[in-house]
């Protein structure tokens, strides 16, 4: 029978089949941080039982923490006591923890990768919904709520229904300047952030067979919004070379073993798929968001749509214009910017520090403008360090903070103040998410970059030398 | 964790005709530093409720007492992106025990479903008439019958089927959950893991 790549990994984690119900699947690596764990920890407690598998358990702490001063006690008493109970948690029940100031530290969907801990036909979950992001490598990985969290502690399995299989096929090249970010907003901003509920996504096509480990990432990361529970990417070449010798992949005789089931990992011809889609890579240019979900994307050099050319409820979308104060029909461009966030697991890695700080290079940060570079991992921040991206950044005005989920969802210090603008490379703009009244626009590394030095919404192709190959 | 039996609930609803309510709109990432389940429903629709003190804003719906009981109905789309339970739980904290919209969002579901809470999606021209009967009179009566699957408007006696899994809805009928019946079949796991190398 013809199988996709989803159906392959799915069906080979099937532990049993509930008659009229859902699938019982087993879980792989089980990823777990200090907002979503606390209650499940409490739930084992109250039945009297330990973790099942500690060894397929990782936990970190990245949501709340502090992203300056990380030697310091966490000052925030309700913070603390949360990244306390995660290192009792973990302790009690012999999960390995990297806690604030490990080397290994960092957002979740960053470590997991970066130490081989995530791998191709893997099954994968953790209580945050950007857990898509490891779809990357072929694994079937997605986000859970706090009941299931303690479902996965307790049995290694969770009780899910089977999605359905959606194709999302871009071919051509891409345009300059455009990044993986541009090439997400552009497909939620196509689908809206419901278009894929239900199913789970495999991207394919020239475009994602070019892109990087990390874009293939951020592309995945962001599938749960257009509603998918995930998204994932065939492995190939570029897939065993990333995750080879990292500390928690297989070595020697197991590595062999691993790569001729990871060999077999691809869609078959002919496989049927509930819903496909194709796009050309040609047609999209980089992106930036004026609303208060991911789906309401636009190309930057675009005008905001009309609330009567907008599917469904025109209220809804005049409610959330009014938020962000702009008026339909508005140009993106010139339009004045109080902060630039570059970090999370969309866009918190190497590759995202290399384009910002390339394109700042040799420029001034703009006064009116306040920046948070966060990276996503202390590895991350090596990195940055090491190849000498600091001293750049330094010189153009910025500084680096230390690594954790940070303004992504502003549950630390790092908040935008009300009314205020930031052009974020984030993963969600909803009312308030990046703090109280703050207004955030989605947009790639670039983008942000752009902003940054000019402080307001600038089309980064306007800031770029072109190269002559 | 167990929680209550859901069979037949008769109650007036409370209307929220917006759509795509994100997670973070029904619990803002400021209020998920609790490490046990309580007190969630103080910070429902937080932003929405309360001016950035502690007054409350007036028009929002929660304030309005004309507008009370144990159904939230949601517009389209309701519960889309972070995968936070405690949106579930403070939807629950607060009193509600079912939520009506014309789609929801995967995981906004299944954490309902976890913790005892009812979603029910109808059509889109029945959410219409049920955001309908609320205007005309904020004290219509709403019957959420699980055992039949239906969503009946009492006073019109309109009523709308509701799909749901046999699996799920013997749990919620019963109080059952995942947890519970996957420590059933430890042996099956167990051996499922010998085999599955890490």
């Amino acid at each position: 029978m013809k199988k996709t790549l989803f159906d392959k990994v799915w069906d080979s984690h099937l532990v049993q089949k509930v008659l009229n119900g859902p699938d019982v699947l087993f879980i792989d690596r089980h990823l777990v941080h200090e907002v979503t764990s606390p209650v499940a920890f409490l739930g084992l407690k109250n039945r009297k039982i330990k973790v099942l598998y500690p060894e397929r358990t990782f936990a970190t702490a990245d949501h709340n923490t502090p992203t300056i001063n990380q030697h310091l006690p966490v000052k925030d008493p309700l913070s603390a006591n949360q990244l306390r109970a995660l290192e009792q948690n973990a302790m009690e029940h012999q999960i390995p923890y990297w806690g604030l100031g490990h080397e290994k530290n960092g957002i979740v969907h960053v470590i997991g990768p970066e130490n081989g801990i995530t791998l191709p036909g893997s099954t994968i979950v953790c209580g945050d919904s950007h857990t898509s992001t490891h779809g990357a490598f072929g694994a079937i990985a997605f986000g859970i709520g706090t009941s299931e969290v303690e479902m996965v502690l307790a049995t290694q399995c969770i009780m899910q229904p089977k999605p359905k299989s959606m194709l999302i096929t871009i071919n051509g090249k891409l345009n300059n300047a455009v990044t993986p970010k541009d090439v997400a907003l552009y497909i939620i901003s196509k689908l809206s952030t419901s278009g894929a509920t239900g199913y789970f996504v495999e991207y394919a096509g020239d475009v994602f067979k070019q892109m990087s480990m990390e874009g293939r990432m951020t592309v995945c990361n962001l599938s749960i919004e257009m509603g998918a529970r995930g998204g994932m990417i065939a492995p190939d070449e570029k897939t065993f070379e990333y995750i080879k010798n990292r500390e928690y992949t297989p070595k020697g005789e197991a590595w062999i073993k691993a790569m001729t089931y990871w060999e077999t990992l691809f869609t078959d011809n002919d496989s049927v798929f509930d819903r496909e889609i194709t796009f050309n890579g040609e047609d999209i240019e980089p992106m930036i968001t004026y609303g208060t979900n991911p789906g309401m994307g636009m190309g930057i050099s675009g005008g905001i749509p009309k609330s009567d050319a907008i599917e469904g409820g025109a209220s809804t979308y005049k409610k959330s214009l009014q938020y962000m104060n702009f008026e339909e029909g508005d140009n993106m461009l010139g339009k004045e910017i109080d902060f630039v966030f570059l970090g999370s697991c969309t866009n918190g890695r190497i590759e995202d520090f290399r384009a910002f700080t390339n394109l700042v290079k040799g420029r001034q940060k703009a006064k009116n403008v306040t920046a948070w570079l966060v990276p996503g991992s202390h590895k991350v921040e090596d990195a940055i360090k090491k190849e000498g991206l600091l001293d750049i950044l330094n010189k153009a005005g910025f500084e680096l903070r230390e690594p954790g989920c940070s303004a992504c969802l502003a549950m630390n210090d790092d908040k935008i103040p009300a009314g205020k603008y930031a052009v974020s490379t984030s993963n969600r703009n909803f009312e308030g998410r990046q703090g109280p009244g703050s207004r955030t626009l989605l947009a790639s590394p670039l983008v942000a970059a752009a902003a940054a030095v000019t402080g307001k919404v600038t089309d980064p192709r306007e800031l770029m030398v072109v190269e002559i190959a | 964790m167990a929680y209550d039996k859901f069979k037949v609930l008769s109650s007036t609803a409370v209307p929220l005709p917006i759509e795509n309510v994100d997670t973070d709109q029904i619990i803002p990432a400021r209020f998920l530093k609790a490490t046990e389940r309580k007190g969630f429903g103080d910070n429902l629709f937080r932003d929405w409720r309360y001016q950035s003190g502690n007054t409350p804003k007036e028009h929002f719906v929660l304030n309005n007492p004309i507008y009370s009981g144990k159904i939230l109905v949601g517009g389209k789309n309701f519960g889309s992106g972070s995968s936070r339970e405690h949106a579930a739980w403070a939807i629950y904290d607060y009193g509600f025990r079912c939520v009506v919209s014309s789609f929801f969002a995967d995981i906004f579901r299944g954490n309902c479903m976890n913790i005892g809470v009812l979603p029910v999606q109808v059509s889109s021209n029945f959410l219409t008439k049920i955001f309908e009967a609320i205007e005309a009179d904020p004290n219509t009566e709403f019957e959420v019958n699980l055992p039949e699957q239906t969503f009946t408007i009492k006073t019109t006696g309109e009523k709308e089927s509701f799909e749901i899994n046999d699996y799920k809805k013997e749990n919620l009928l019963n109080g059952f959950d995942d947890i519970d019946y996957l420590l059933n079949i430890k042996s099956e796991i167990e051996s499922f893991a010998k085999d599955t190398p890490l």
